[in-house]
């Protein structure tokens, strides 16, 4: 099995605070798994998702990250985007004056630039532009504001799965992309997850509910309980969350 | 890691000033120093009629008496060294008797400055379909689109060459928006003035194209003085785009120029600059001290508007404003002004309403970095005879970094109880959470903050004509290099 990413006991910490949130955390992901992270709040899901995509609020204490064997902790975060971790946010931030096209087609132009691929024209990223917008169900005149000022938190969520799509990484972060979202919304994540699927790209999920990951079926559930992953298994450990809750892992 | 940034300094600090060169043409310059036979004998280079010597005189009689009295003024939040007006040419011009008729003509090397600025004129003029009336070190060099304005009886020339060719118009119009004692640096442009451009639009004339200068200062510890005049007769239109870069310098350049707009009734004036002038370098020195004098005047129902783009400069001291003298007339004023390193700048404008029914709008935003610091200084002036009168005033601040500064100061000056003034005020900071979200999808620090920055001034930069909003854009990425990271 080929290696994505491989976590070995990492500690970390809020940078501010100094409050200690991954205590020893282990967790391998390999080319074209899907894993799921549960877990009570606070006990460092979205942390974890964070440390991966570099956020400099969090400092990493000790422990490795290897991402295709190279040390993630030392690369800047547009490196790592560029490497092809994306990461779907919980709170995504809203850009005035920033309309979304824009600013995707210079993330795509980015990563390409970086990647050595050549620059998509207008027009040929207008197509892709366009049809992803129709996957994903997103609302086109809501697409003309500026970047998800106005959107609700619903919309916002799905113009992150939609900018997924766009840049097509090669590990994605899902920080709790289906909280606050109504059924149908709920159906076309995990759809757009299960369509971008394959033998090649993989998902880390955080989630609190059993129903994302009912559309999905990841193949991997790891329960993270005060910073550290105390139990992993297939989807029936889902099941399991779902009728006995968390405290028969402390 | 550490290499990393390192290399990434020094890149940024290759990239300082994109436009620091110079050009070797002759320049005949008149020596340093300001007095009486000064002012007549720039008079007497550009052959001009008794009556402007004349003007030109008491302008610098009152500049005179002024410095002796009280010197410069001293009210704006600005501070630099005491400026020696004697240490100063206040005249130099291409040395070349004959104006070239064609761009063939033209010196090879000073169309080479001109590529070098990214303004190849004939492609430029030909491709934006824009005229160019470039001034260079100020005495135009090229004009192109001359014959088509012409057929619509619009006159886009040089100050110098308005004056011998439509001299009456000069005449009729010069200082009658900005007199030669309004105050200290357009009393000094009044009497030493070098030369600029001129716009006389026919009444119902609608201009088809973007009229267009680039301004350039190229001799060193040259002032220039430059003097427009955009006259708009009934019912007409015009759109104006200025635009200004100036090479490096070690001693610091005045500048002092006046812009004098008159929109007659009807008639609508749309006035946009790109000012990109040499900001000094990080610690300071040297710069360009850019004080400016711009002011329009409404006939009835007509309108004046100003946008600006104010990146460069080490001292900036500029209010563009509008006199709304005649009923029903509208003024704007758009302004993005950014200060990195140590630049400083105290701009904003004054909107006077005498006319019934008068609008005005403002819409401010001063962007700090570095040490920069950024004054929004703004006044509205509701006169008892304006009934009926609006403004609406919004300024914003963005900060970037932890030693720069902003202030805004707001004159309000309401005599007519049937005004109506809203007035909004923002300060931020670009947050982290902006950045890493950003960051996350590719883009490096500075394109982030670049970003971030272009859509906060979105509001100003979508009031400048298409190609213009991109160069906006343009600037204010190379002025704000080595401000983040």
């Amino acid at each position: 099995m080929d290696k994505i990413l491989e976590i070995k006991n990492l500690k970390a910490s809020v940078s501010e605070t100094e409050e200690k949130i991954l205590d020893g955390l282990n967790l391998t992901i390999n080319k074209g798994e899907t894993h799921a992270i549960m877990g009570p709040n606070g006990g460092g899901k979205s942390t974890l998702v964070n440390v991966i995509a570099g956020k400099d609020s969090y400092t990493v204490d000790s422990g490795k990250i290897g991402y295709f064997n190279e040390d993630l902790i030392e690369m800047e975060v547009d490196e790592r985007a560029k490497k092809g971790i994306f990461m779907a946010f919980q709170y995504p931030s809203e850009i005035p004056g920033v309309r979304p096209w824009q600013f995707i087609k210079a993330s795509v132009d980015a990563k390409r630039k970086f990647l050595g691929d050549k620059e998509l024209s207008v027009r040929e990223f207008s197509k892709l532009y366009d049809e992803n917008i129709k996957i994903v169900g997103m609302n086109e005149d809501l697409m003309k504001r500026s970047l998800n000022e106005g959107f609700s938190g619903g919309e916002k969520k799905r113009n992150e799965v939609f900018q997924m799509l766009m840049l097509e990484p090669q590990l994605a972060l899902l920080d709790e992309t289906d909280s606050g979202l109504d059924v149908d919304a709920l159906k076309s994540v995990g759809d757009v997850v299960n369509r971008m699927r394959n033998g090649d790209r993989s998902f880390l999920i955080v989630t609190h509910y059993q129903r994302l990951l009912d559309h999905i079926k990841p193949d991997f559930v790891h329960v993270l309980i005060k910073g550290k992953i105390v139990e992993s298994g297939g989807y029936e450990l889902v099941k399991k969350i779902e009728e006995n809750g968390y405290e028969s892992f402390v | 890691m550490e290499n990393n940034s390192l290399s990434r300094e020094s890149k940024l600090e290759d990239k300082e000033y994109k436009w620091g060169f110079t050009t070797d043409v002759d320049t005949e310059v008149v020596p340093k120093g300001l007095n009486e036979d000064v002012v007549k004998l720039i008079s007497q280079k550009k052959n001009e009629p008794e009556w402007l010597l004349d003007w030109r005189l008491k302008a610098y009689k009152h500049w005179l008496k002024q410095d002796e009295k009280e010197g410069e003024p001293e009210w704006a939040m600005v501070d630099y060294p005491k400026i020696d007006y004697q240490d100063i040419h206040y005249y130099a011009a291409p040395n070349k008797s004959d104006a070239p008729k064609s761009l063939d003509e033209v010196d090879p090397e000073m169309l080479e400055a001109f590529e070098k600025l990214g303004i190849p004129l004939e492609e430029r003029a030909q491709l934006a379909g824009v005229a160019v009336d470039a001034v260079f070190d100020s005495v135009s060099v090229a004009t192109t689109y001359e014959k088509q304005l012409k057929e619509l009886g619009i006159i886009f020339c040089s100050f110098s060459d308005a004056v011998q060719n439509h001299p009456e118009l000069v005449e009729k119009y010069l200082g009658s928006v900005v007199p030669y004692s309004d105050n200290y640096f357009a009393n000094l442009n009044s009497a030493v003035f070098s030369d600029g451009s001129f716009i006389y639009i026919p009444e119902g004339v609608k201009c088809p194209i973007e009229l267009m200068t680039y301004f350039r200062i190229n001799t060193a510890d040259t002032g220039q003085f430059e003097r427009t005049l955009i006259i708009a007769d009934k019912n007409s239109y015009v759109s104006y785009l200025e635009g200004c870069t100036a090479p490096i310098r070690k001693s610091s350049q005045l500048h002092a120029a006046v812009v004098e707009l008159v929109a007659l009734d009807g008639a609508e004036i749309k006035y946009s600059t790109l000012q990109n002038w040499y900001p000094g370098n990080k610690d300071g020195e040297g710069g360009v001290y850019n004080f400016v004098t711009k002011r329009g005047k409404c006939g009835n129902k007509s309108k004046i508007s100003w946008t600006q783009v104010e990146t460069g400069s080490a001292i900036t001291w500029k209010y563009p404003s509008v006199i709304l003298q005649g009923d029903d007339s509208i003024g704007e004023f758009y302004s993005v002004a950014l200060t990195n390193n140590h630049q400083q700048a105290d701009t904003g404008t004054k909107m006077i309403h005498i006319g019934k029914n008068t609008k005005s709008t403002i819409v401010a935003k001063g962007i700090s970095a570095g040490k920069g610091n950024n004054t929004y200084r703004g006044q509205v002036k509701i006169l008892p005879s304006a009934e009926n009168s609006q403004n609406f005033t919004q300024c914003d601040s963005l900060l970037i970094g932890d030693q720069c500064g902003a202030i805004t100061v707001p004159y309000i000056e309401v005599k007519n109880p049937t005004a109506k003034l809203e007035h909004e005020a923002s300060t931020s900071k670009v947050s982290d959470e902006q950045l890493f979200y950003l960051m996350q999808r590719g883009l490096d620090e500075e394109e982030a903050h670049h970003m971030i920055i272009t859509g906060w001034s979105k509001e100003v930069f979508k009031e400048l004509p298409f190609e213009f909003a991109v160069e906006a854009g343009q600037l204010l990425k190379v002025s704000l290099e080595g401000a983040v990271g």
